[in-house]
């Protein structure tokens, strides 16, 4: 009786309760994304071609990508956020259908082949291939980072590969880089071009977290006190500054103030997570926006290298002065998205034909005309929810490299998706950014699931029981949740 | 660093809530003037994706259809195509343009051809599972076909100095539209080519043509009815208890409504009622000017207003077809003050009223209306363009009720009169509207409207067969000159000969 009673905790407090991996829920998620894509695609065909023909071969095909997907990280990253990588293979397969559903339209003025004939033709096609790409990325990637500290070891080389990444465009001459006014693209002949800037910033971002872990005491610590705000020192300031003078060139040698933002948004922010200094918010903040409007008021005094930026925001103010040219394009997504209205017209019911780049940086408001508000609304929740579900991975890992980087990517991706859209909807300038996993394009799908299988790596290294063997109980999570509060 | 990533979360959940308040404003608030934007051409691309219904005409059992859509290769998938006859049917059935705005039937029944309109929801909702395509909704006039291009030609070729003139002839029983012509007409079909430049071109230019070919003269204008309106003094006459078409009036070869004013009234010709005393039928019959000037004088401004006005003068809100701002209505007519600076009645001028000169100005739907009343026994019906609407499947959703719009005059009175103007056909002005074996009844009109320009000629007039009426009709003839109201009689016969063979045909 004594031997029973006593017998039986005991172990239970040796080994500890088995964590849940919630493998099984993200394979259930997963499943009902792919039942979601699925019934788009036939409500496309049917829209479309008013039958629903082999609607199912897409979706299938997209499952069967999503559930290797799925099998890689239930080996390779068991313990990691069940949400994330349903709610990116939602987005990714509501583009591909999407982009289905251009290849059907046989009103798309700029499509020189028919695929509406072929299942193996056309954008979505390619964009299938750019899938099945970026999951052996990702998949890659969390083979080789078995654990995301060990990027830290190679931060310097990340960095710099990612400054000349970023770099290259901007020297490049414009035949070879620049696409549409942006100079972002490394063109390979006429079929292939990649967008380095894309991949940089993930690079760049393993950079910052690991500078800033460095340097996180002297730039929290050293401070002087203005008007009940601690400011850093000035010496202090100067990575930040590069960073701006860095961004702002690119802003005036890209021609692009997406990216721009991006890169200093992300940069201000990891700082801010560093430090936990709202003056570096402000400070980065002032600078970006002095910059921008520097830009614009030399755009219009002097034009030359400032001329675009300054025309992009003329088109922003007012894109119906001239609605025919330079504001075609915004004004035909704005009237796509006011024509789909609360409900949108339906899938394969709207006239996406009608926005210039609709596949690309203007899918957003193709899909707004059929989907309309309600349906964007939850589009954009689950980019929300990725966003959210990538900064809860940063708060409860344990080490500091990995907060920053992964509440950097989580921030990176939300901003980017702030930037696009708000720049198809008339919030914001626009810029010629990709939506993340929607817009057709190898490059923005491959770095965006990368930067998706880093931060399932972290969130597994934060869900993971801690310890291992010797483990007993939650002790070590709070002792290493501790250690980072102590530099205060 | 937990703090900051969860005020991070917090800055996210902002950006985000500035993404969806400002896809609201577009999405929401914005959606209906961004849908309706000029640059925009997605519901007009939604509009030519579906195939616009037909707009049929009758004749005899068959439905000819004067406007349809065929299927095309441009982008804007079908073409409106106006097949028969286009400048006949132009001012019913109107165009619909893609850009610019529609009118006539086009404009009235847009939501049943286009398909959109709630009555068509069950079709919708049956193509949607068996996949077929919907169509619009088909709208039958109750415009005839041959007594529409009787009058459309006879208008057009009418043998007189008028350019411009109308014809209305509709059933007295129903108020069923026979036919409305205007002249001059245009091909609607040059105006919804899907070149929007040369539409446009072709729409302006027929905007600034002097001849305004785009004006339904038998409903957007009205004019002097001349003797026409003798129909309504009569009418008030009647109705005072102390007329019968027999009671003798005073008339004779000239009237000076105030003595020594300078001002008097003759007739058209000396032979007609020169005598000092004439019975109301027959001064109805040789339209004799002297002889209902002093009536009406007698009678007074306001019986004789009041009379206009019960038989639809004054009326801004007669509707042929829709409703709202897309109605197909008539413009009113008017009697005009006949009051001088006093407020008492001005003679001079209740007495050119009473011959329908000075400020009265008459549509020729309104004489039709009038000639109609007469006819149905002083009822008169509520005028309609449009019969049935059709689904797709030609099943009749909608068939329009013949409703009485008012009753101006008694049946006696109605009797009365109708004796009256058929005594002006069978032996007066309006000879030449005899029909053999039906009852015919009239009255010619020649109305002055400048020194420069011929007078108009008018009749207006019903043709009844065993006392059932048949047709009423009205005939105006814009600056005819001489020999114009016999002109305008003559076609009227036609007209209403037309129409007795098509109704014997039913």
């Amino acid at each position: 009786m004594t031997a029973s009673t006593t017998s039986s905790p005991a172990p239970a407090a040796a080994a500890g309760p088995r964590a849940p991996t919630r493998r099984n829920a993200e394979l259930a998620l997963l499943l009902f994304a792919m039942g979601v894509v699925t019934v788009y695609a036939a409500a496309v065909e049917y829209g479309v071609n008013h039958h629903l023909g082999r609607f199912w071969l897409l979706p299938l095909l997209l499952t069967l990508v999503f559930l290797a997907m799925h099998l890689a990280v239930r080996f390779l990253a068991p313990y990691a956020d069940p949400a994330i990588v349903p709610a990116v293979a939602l987005l990714n397969g509501l583009g591909v259908v999407f982009l289905r559903r251009i290849d059907l339209d046989p009103k798309m003025p700029d499509l020189d082949y028919h695929p509406n004939l072929v299942d193996f033709g056309g954008i979505a096609f390619k964009q299938l291939i750019w899938t099945v790409a970026a999951v052996i990325v990702a998949t890659v990637a969390l083979v080789v980072v078995r654990d995301h500290r060990t990027l830290s070891r190679y931060a310097y080389t990340l960095g710099f590969t990612g400054l000349v990444l970023m770099m290259i465009p901007a020297i490049l001459p414009a035949s070879l880089s620049e696409v549409n006014g942006a100079k972002l693209w490394i063109r390979f002949g006429g079929f292939f071009q990649i967008q380095p800037g894309e991949f940089a910033k993930i690079l760049v971002l393993s950079f910052f977290a690991y500078y800033l872990v460095r340097k996180r005491e002297v730039l929290s610590l050293a401070s002087r006190r203005v008007l009940g705000v601690d400011f850093p020192r000035g010496r202090d300031l100067g990575p930040v500054l590069m960073v701006w003078g860095v961004s702002l060139l690119v802003l005036v040698f890209e021609k692009d103030l997406g990216t721009s933002l991006l890169y200093f948004g992300m940069f201000v922010v990891t700082l801010y997570i560093a430090t936990e200094r709202v003056s570096w918010l402000i400070i980065g903040l002032l600078l970006f926006f002095g910059g921008a409007f520097a830009a614009y008021l030399l755009g219009a005094a002097v034009g030359g290298p400032f001329a675009n930026f300054y025309g992009r925001v003329g088109v922003w103010l007012h894109p119906f002065d001239d609605p025919n040219r330079s504001g075609y394009q915004l004004v035909q997504s704005l009237l796509g998205l006011g024509t789909g209205g609360l409900f949108g017209s339906g899938p394969g019911a709207g006239f996406p034909d009608q926005v210039p780049a609709v596949y690309n940086d203007f899918i957003f408001a193709g899909l707004g005309e059929e989907i309309g508000l309600f349906g964007l609304t939850a589009l954009l929740m689950v980019y929300l929810v990725i966003a959210e579900r990538g900064l809860r991975a940063a708060i409860a890992v344990r080490d500091s490299f990995g907060k920053l980087m992964a509440g950097g990517l989580a921030f990176t991706l939300a901003l980017q998706v702030f930037v696009i859209v708000g720049g198809v909807t008339k919030l914001i300038p626009l810029t010629g950014q990709t939506t993340p996993f929607l817009s057709a394009g190898g490059s923005s799908l491959m770095a965006n699931w990368l930067l998706i299988a880093l931060l399932l790596r972290v969130s597994d290294a934060s869900r993971r029981p801690a310890g291992g063997v010797t483990a007993s109980g939650a002790a070590p999570v709070k002792l290493a949740g501790l250690a980072t509060e102590v530099m205060r | 660093m937990n703090a900051p990533l969860r005020r991070v979360g917090v800055v996210v959940l902002v950006l985000f809530g500035l993404l969806f308040v400002n896809l609201n404003w577009v999405q929401g608030y914005l959606a209906s003037s961004y849908r309706n934007n000029e640059h925009n051409g997605r519901v007009q691309l939604t509009e030519y994706q579906r195939q616009r219904g037909t707009i049929a005409v009758v004749n005899g059992r068959d439905q000819v259809p004067v406007a349809k859509s065929v299927e095309t290769s441009d982008q804007l998938k079908y073409l409106r195509q106006y097949p028969v006859d286009p400048n006949a049917y132009a001012s019913i059935v109107g165009y619909k343009p893609v850009n610019g705005v529609a009118t006539g039937i086009e404009r009235a029944e847009d939501d049943f051809l286009s398909g959109t309109s709630d009555a068509l929801f069950s079709e919708r909702l049956r193509a949607m599972f068996t996949g077929q395509k919907t169509t619009g909704g088909n709208v039958l006039l109750t415009i005839d076909q041959k007594v529409q291009e009787i009058a459309y030609n006879h208008l057009l070729h009418n043998g007189t100095d008028a350019k411009n003139g109308a014809v209305v002839a509709l059933d007295p029983a129903t108020g069923a539209i026979l036919a409305m012509a205007t002249t001059p007409s245009y091909d609607p079909n040059q105006i919804v080519s899907h070149n929007t430049t040369a539409a446009q071109k072709a729409f302006d230019a027929l905007n600034k043509d002097k001849a305004k070919p785009l004006l339904n003269r038998a409903t957007q204008d009205a004019y002097p009815p001349g003797s026409t309106m003798k129909v309504i003094i009569s009418a008030t006459a009647l109705t005072e208890g102390d007329y019968t078409p027999q009671t003798s009036i005073p008339a004779g070869p000239s009237y000076t409504p105030i003595a020594g004013g300078g001002f008097s009234i003759h007739n058209a010709h000396p032979s007609i009622c020169p005598d000092p005393q004439i019975t109301l039928i027959e001064a109805l019959t040789q339209s004799c000017n002297t002889g209902f000037a002093q009536l009406g004088v007698k009678l007074g401004a306001d019986k004789i207003k009041a009379m206009a006005q019960a038989f639809g003068f004054e009326d801004a809100g007669l509707t042929l077809a829709g409703d709202g701002d897309r109605k197909m209505g008539v413009v009113p007519s008017h009697t005009g003050s006949m009051t001088g600076q006093n407020g008492q009645d001005d003679p001079n001028a209740v007495a050119q009223s009473s011959i329908g000169q000075l400020n009265v100005q008459v549509t020729p739907m309104q004489g039709a209306l009038i000639a109609a009343t007469v006819a149905n026994g002083g009822r008169q019906m509520r005028p309609y363009l449009v019969d049935k609407l059709q689904a797709p499947d030609l099943t009749t959703t909608d068939q329009t009720q013949p409703k009485v719009l008012r009753t101006p005059i008694s049946g006696t009175v109605a009797g009365g009169l109708q004796q009256m103007m058929e005594s002006v056909v069978d032996h007066g002005t309006g000879t030449k509207a005899k029909i053999p074996g039906y009852q015919v009844g009239g009255k010619t009109g020649t109305a002055q409207n400048s020194e420069d320009d011929g007078d108009h000629g008018w009749f207006i007039g019903f043709v009844m067969k065993d006392g059932q009426p048949i047709c009423a009709v009205a005939v105006f003839l814009q600056n005819a000159g001489s020999g114009g109201s016999s002109k305008a009689t003559q076609i009227a016969h036609d007209v209403m000969q037309a129409a007795i063979q098509e109704r014997g045909q039913k």
